[in-house]
């Protein structure tokens, strides 16, 4: 008989743990919770007796030193404690459950062959005085999320083993060939597209020319090819740019942005080391004579807004598979976080917006979940807060892999077959790729819940191993990751040389009832695609079967450079693939740029030194600044073995790394190394995205270099995220931030490798219909090779005695400092390039691998100011530094306040010990650097003025700390009980 | 000398394999990295290697609680000759996702399968990656911690290593019985890298962020009562080069987890 059971798994008391929840409920403004008790349920359908349910929980469901477990039928209720109010929160049919699909499985093993399905859901008991309507609110703005949820007050009422309904299942015509363009237009957006007219137009004449109608299968085909997401079609347009100051407007007419400015760098330089640059899933250079490594930067920015766990779990998913993609083994990871103030009031924000608290915890979380269980260590990143990602948080995804040399075969033949490796097809992650494209409303999150998926990290790890023998065996062609676009873009891009022909019916489904375009455009996870000569099938199948990998054959590859889709009998799509690749109608972009003028001070905005003091405590505990531990320390940075150079470094293991260094297992037998680091500072994309773009190549180099890396091989990454760019301002501000790319990249002699743009950041509010588009946000992500890992350097002052110096020029550029920023400012000074920049990073770096240098740290946030506080409070050393003695540039008088605070490009901190001092200044000669003060053992920063040696002030390290590190002793960082 | 061969069980969703590996050569053993399935297919048998090692990660993805699957199939599917290897006194290790297992499985600390002992999500409710100080409590029974002269640091890396007891029975019968291998130890002074006496007669509690999980008596390890079946939360495998060490560019050193090793290899040798 067919049951469904329901098993409450409830910890016993005193074996709760630390919940966020009591925190994040205060946060919401709802004061009675006292208790919260959160539980697991299991709900299991199925014709079971009670003692194969009493196994189930006694083997798989309970543990009894911690928890117990009440099960019924679930049709009874389960009562509420007194007191209580239970929220019960359970996942929408259809959406990815790996505990229940563990649960299932296991139960067959043990032959509890009844199980007819599982679903696990979340229970939640509220203790204390709090109102159904206070519940709700808790349940929707913390506990639910619609995109994928479902909740109840009470006993959730299961969907678990609920067939969908059957159709029938074929392609659709959908006629276009007759359409007005109003009426284009409308079939564009009703199907969610993404297109616009002249792409329509080009569509339409493509089928006019065929004699017939489109199927959906075919329209769904272009619109993903042809998204922004896949094509890239604003960075391939044609752009008429316009600048205009006062010294007049310049015109441009600019025929692609990539290859005009990133891609030209690249070739420019024409780094011998570089093997693969925007060709492959992801940029590759040499390392070692046997390996080479790859780096790829991923954004998950709108599926993160919409549901914060899935997309950015999804968002690693997707850049790990990238690397998967290049034949190469993941190594490390980084992230890149934006959110909006966390301690905003849930009346400021905007309709249909989630609170950034709630983004945030659940983006963190959902990087952990991904990371950790992949094994894969994640060892660099940022984490920015500002007003402008309120509506659009960003998540830069990177990860950086090693293979051995020329393992990465990139040629599908005719007759090979084509494979799926790994996760089953469902409907997740629908029109992902042209929901990319598109501008999130209020309303999006409810017409476009299928664009979220939910990875599942243990899959793509046994996918990962399987390939790693395919690799090593050489059993396959060709390897792409299916992410965005799914199986259409994976295909037709590795076929479009060749042609394809595909059988949808053949692709293994999560669930019936999916119609062929879903399947060919569903955009579920952990999923590869391998091009197979037949012969290797059957080593390839027993290989999969080791290590628990579905994999299908779904087609060949043949030789008419066609793209065939079959369902059974039926063709659903047959397209050329020159249509298909390069049919798209060149997009024209108006782009216009006028600098903004922002208030700036004319004079100076302190008295005393004791002012100053004040300041730089104030940048370090500002949230952008401050230390992230809390967060970093909830992703494994150790597995691998790698993490020469960690995250944290010091005397007490908590001071900010400038970048992390790795020395991968396949080399553990020598020395070389990894260097991973980053730019980002949107802050200077207000006033001027050109400069944002050479600071953050500045930045990205200086962090590498400080830990050792060798400025002579250094790879950079550019990522994009940005407004609409049909909007001419935002597309001015593009053009300018691909002219710094350009000018920075050969600045430093460092190419592009790899990039990705995620554009139309933007919301519109529902109730006004204003338009708001993100800081233009510009990360460049650098790998560079450290040619001994023993030399490598940290950031933390290392004994009393050494020698202080600034390596390279200061200058008054506060705009868009830190400084400016706690006083309301925003300013125009904002830095410009460093002109010695790149010779000092060479001298730097041969005193660095001469052991000149016992610690380095950048300049970056905060200027000099910050990074003295933060080497002395990582040293747990004191400094007395003298102003008078920092090299500068520019006529403008010394004041300690630019001095300080100023964020001028290509600067060092350096601690020499004495006996090295003649030595590195040997080195440095030349180059701007000055002595400008000492490592003291008395625990405070002290610094003397400019004119002669006045003490501006002195900060206690104890003062220091507790601005950097204060709030870490919050609810939010664990505490000892007991 | 001869190498003996060590077996590192990987399950689907591992992922410290191969450092474990890594480890077990340098200490002087054979490693070789075996797929489960490969076993329950009778490719590989447990019984032609001497020392086995369960290795850390998220097996099946830790769904249903943090190693239980894995250790379902432990009694279910390898009872027999993993029972055969445990009752000869070969060495069996599990570090992080294997404790867990090896502890759901009730081979930890063992004597029968009721499982009275278990490892639980962190008192902070999340997953924490940090350095720890490890101390061989005296007079344990375990023949990986024998003969340590210093304390072994190296990184725990995980969301569920509350080590957590049914009743004070059995938290009695860990320390009365010398089941207690390893504790999470403070230091007098964070920056203190002094060699400390592995021995110490009165325990004062470590606290936060020391006992980074809340555990119990700040237990980080455990033994059976034969000593040759060892489990503990943290990665020893992740300190094998002076270069993984935090602070070895302040010149810091010691604290190998590599002794462990050495010693697990030492004892499987008597067995080739």
């Amino acid at each position: 008989m067919d049951r469904i059971y329901r098993v409450e798994v409830i910890p016993l008391t005193g074996q709760s743990r630390d919940d966020y929840l009591l925190s994040d409920i205060a946060a919401l403004g709802i004061r009675g919770v006292q208790r919260v008790v959160r539980c697991d349920l299991f709900f299991l359908r199925g014709d079971l007796t009670e003692q194969e349910v009493a196994r189930l929980r006694d083997e798989l469901l309970v543990d009894p030193v911690v928890q117990r477990a009440l099960w019924r039928l679930a049709a009874g209720k389960s009562p509420t404690p007194p007191g209580a109010i239970r929220i019960e929160v359970g996942l929408l049919q259809g959406v990815t459950d790996s505990v229940a699909e563990n649960l299932y499985a296991r139960a067959k093993l043990l032959g509890v062959s009844g199980l007819r399905a599982a679903a696990s859901a979340q229970s939640y008991l509220l203790f204390g005085a709090l109102t159904p309507g206070e519940a709700h609110t808790i349940a929707q703005r913390l506990l639910c999320n619609d995109v994928i949820q479902h909740y109840e007050l009470g006993c959730l009422s299961p969907q678990v083993g609920i067939d969908p309904p059957l159709t029938e299942m074929h392609a659709e015509p959908v006629s276009i060939t007759d359409l007005s363009d109003e009426e284009l237009l409308r079939v564009s957006s009703e199907r969610l597209l993404s297109l616009d007219l002249a792409e329509m137009h080009a569509v339409r004449a493509y089928f006019v020319g065929e004699g017939r109608e489109p199927t959906d299968v075919e329209l769904e085909s272009i619109a993903q090819t042809w998204s922004e997401h896949c094509g890239h079609k604003t960075f391939k347009g044609i752009v008429e740019y316009v600048e205009s100051s006062d010294e007049g407007i310049v015109r441009e007419r600019i025929d692609s942005l990539l290859r005009t400015y990133i891609q030209a760098a690249t070739k420019k330089i024409d780094a011998p080391w570089v093997r693969s640059s925007f060709v492959d899933d992801a940029g590759i250079i040499d390392f070692t004579e046997d390996y080479e490594v790859s780096f790829k930067v991923e954004t998950h920015n709108h599926p993160s807004a919409l549901e914060p766990f899935g997309g950015a779990n999804t968002g690693i998913g997707g850049v790990v598979r990238d690397i998967m993609g290049v034949s190469a083994r993941p190594i490390a990871n980084t992230d890149v976080l934006c959110f909006g103030p966390l301690g905003i009031e849930m009346e400021q924000l905007p309709a249909g917006v989630l609170h950034p608290r709630r983004i945030y915890n659940g983006v963190v979380s959902g990087i952990e979940d991904y990371g950790n269980k992949m094994g894969i260590p994640t060892v660099n990143g940022a984490i920015v807060f500002d007003h402008g990602y309120i509506a659009n948080p960003l998540v830069y995804c990177g990860c950086v892999g090693i293979a051995p040399c020329n393992s990465h075969p990139r040629e599908p033949r005719p007759g090979d077959l084509i494979v799926v490796l790994g996760g089953r097809t469902g409907r997740d992650g629908l029109h992902g790729a042209t929901f990319s494209s598109i501008e999130l409303t209020d309303e999006t999150g409810e017409t476009s819940g299928g664009a979220v998926q939910i990875g599942n990290p243990i899959t793509e790890k046994m996918v990962l191993d399987a390939i790693l023998v395919a690799r090593d065996e050489r059993l396959y062609h060709a390897i792409t990751d299916c992410g965005g676009g799914g199986l259409s873009s994976a295909v037709s891009e590795m076929g479009e040389g060749t042609g394809v022909s595909v059988w949808l019916d053949r692709v293994p489904l999560k669930y019936l009832g999916l119609q062929p375009w879903e399947i060919w455009l569903s955009e579920a996870q952990e999923r590869m695609i391998l091009a197979v000569p037949p012969e290797n099938e059957s080593r390839l199948r027993r290989i999969c079967q080791d290590h628990w990998v579905e994999m299908s054959v779904i087609g060949r590859f043949t030789g008419d450079r066609r793209l065939h889709l079959h369902y059974e009998d039926e063709a659903v799509a047959d397209l050329s693939m020159a249509f298909l690749h390069k049919g798209i109608p060149l997009r024209k972009l108006k782009a216009t740029w006028t600098r903004p003028t922002f208030d700036e001070p004319d004079g100076p905005i302190w008295s005393v030194g004791a002012d100053l003091a004040q300041d730089l405590l104030q940048v370090l505990a500002h949230p952008n600044v401050r230390s992230k531990e809390d967060v970093v320390r909830r992703y494994d940075h150790e597995v691998q073995g790698g993490t020469v150079i960690k995250p944290f470094v010091g005397v007490q293991d908590d001071g900010p790394s400038d970048a992390a260094v790795l020395r991968p297992l396949e080399v553990a037998d020598s020395w070389p190394g990894l260097a991973v680091g980053c730019g980002f500072n949107p802050a200077y994309g207000t006033i001027d995205p050109y400069a944002m773009a050479i600071a953050a190549i500045d930045e990205a180099v200086r962090n590498v270099v400080a830990v050792g890396a060798d400025p002579e091989h250094i790879a950079i990454l550019d990522n994009f995220c940005w407004g609409n760019p049909l909007q001419p301002d935002r597309m001015g501000g593009l053009v300018r931030a691909c002219k710094g790319c350009y000018d920075g990249a050969l600045h430093y002699g460092t190419p592009f490798i790899s990039g990705k743009d995620s554009l139309n950041n933007e919301y519109t509010d529902g109730e006004t219909g204003q338009q708001a588009a993100i800081p233009p946000s510009l990360l460049i992500s650098a790998l560079g090779i450290v040619p001994d890992v023993r030399h490598s350097c940290t950031m933390d002052l290392k004994a009393a005695g050494g020698l202080v110096y600034l390596v390279g020029e200061t200058r008054k550029e506060l705009g868009g400092s830190f400084y400016y920023r706690i006083h309301g400012l925003v300013g125009n000074s904002v830095p410009g390039i460093a002109q010695a920049g790149p010779a000092t990073a060479r001298a730097l770096h041969r005193a660095i691998g001469a052991g000149l240098v016992r610690a380095c740290h950048d300049c970056s946030e905060g200027g000099l100011a910050v990074a003295l506080a933060e080497m002395a409070l990582a040293g747990g050393l004191g400094m007395e530094v003298a102003l008078a003695e920092v090299p500068v540039a520019g006529d403008d008088r010394r004041e300690p306040d630019w001095l300080l605070f100023s964020e001028s490009n290509g600067r060092y901190l350096v601690e020499v010990p004495p006996e090295g001092a003649a030595a590195f200044e040997a080195q440095m000669n030349q180059m701007p650097c000055s002595r400008i003060g000492h490592v003291v053992d008395s625990p405070s920063l002290t610094v003397a003025d400019c004119q002669g040696h006045e003490t501006l002030f002195s900060l206690p390290l104890a003062t220091i700390r507790e601005a950097w590190r204060g709030h870490l002793q919050g609810p939010s960082v664990g505490r000892e009980r007991d | 000398m001869k190498r003996p061969r060590v077996l590192i069980m990987h399950a689907p969703g591992t992922n410290r394999d191969r450092e474990a590996a890594l480890a077990c050569e340098l200490a002087g053993g054979s490693a070789e990295i075996v797929h489960i399935n490969q076993l329950m297919a009778d490719e590989r048998e447990l019984r032609a290697y001497q020392m086995l090692v369960l290795p850390g990660g998220f097996s099946y993805g830790d769904s249903l609680g943090a190693g239980r699957l894995w250790a379902n199939d432990l009694y279910h599917r390898f009872s027999q000759a993993l029972d055969a290897f445990v009752a000869a006194g070969k060495p069996v290790m599990g570090i992080c996702n294997g404790f867990q297992a090896l502890v759901k499985a009730g081979y930890l600390p063992g004597n029968g399968w009721r499982q009275r002992v278990t490892l639980t999500h962190n008192r902070s409710g999340h997953f924490e990656c940090r350095w720890v100080r490890l101390r061989a409590s005296a007079e344990n029974r375990c023949l990986f911690t024998r003969g340590l002269d210093e304390d072994i640091l190296c990184p725990v890396a995980h969301g569920e290593g509350r080590l957590a007891v049914a009743d004070e029975a059995a938290r009695e019968e860990l320390w009365g019985d010398g089941l207690v291998a390893l504790t999470y130890f403070a230091p007098a002074n964070p920056a203190d890298n002094t060699k400390l006496s592995p021995s110490v007669a009165a325990r004062r509690p470590a606290g936060y962020p020391n006992n980074p999980n809340g555990s119990v008596d700040d237990i980080a390890g455990l033994c059976n009562h034969a000593g040759n079946v060892f489990g503990l939360m943290p990665h020893p495998e992740d300190h094998i080069y002076p270069q993984q060490h935090p602070r070895w560019t302040r010149g810091e050193a010691g604290g190998l987890g590599i002794h462990l090793f050495r010693n697990g290899v030492r004892a499987a040798r008597a067995f080739t």
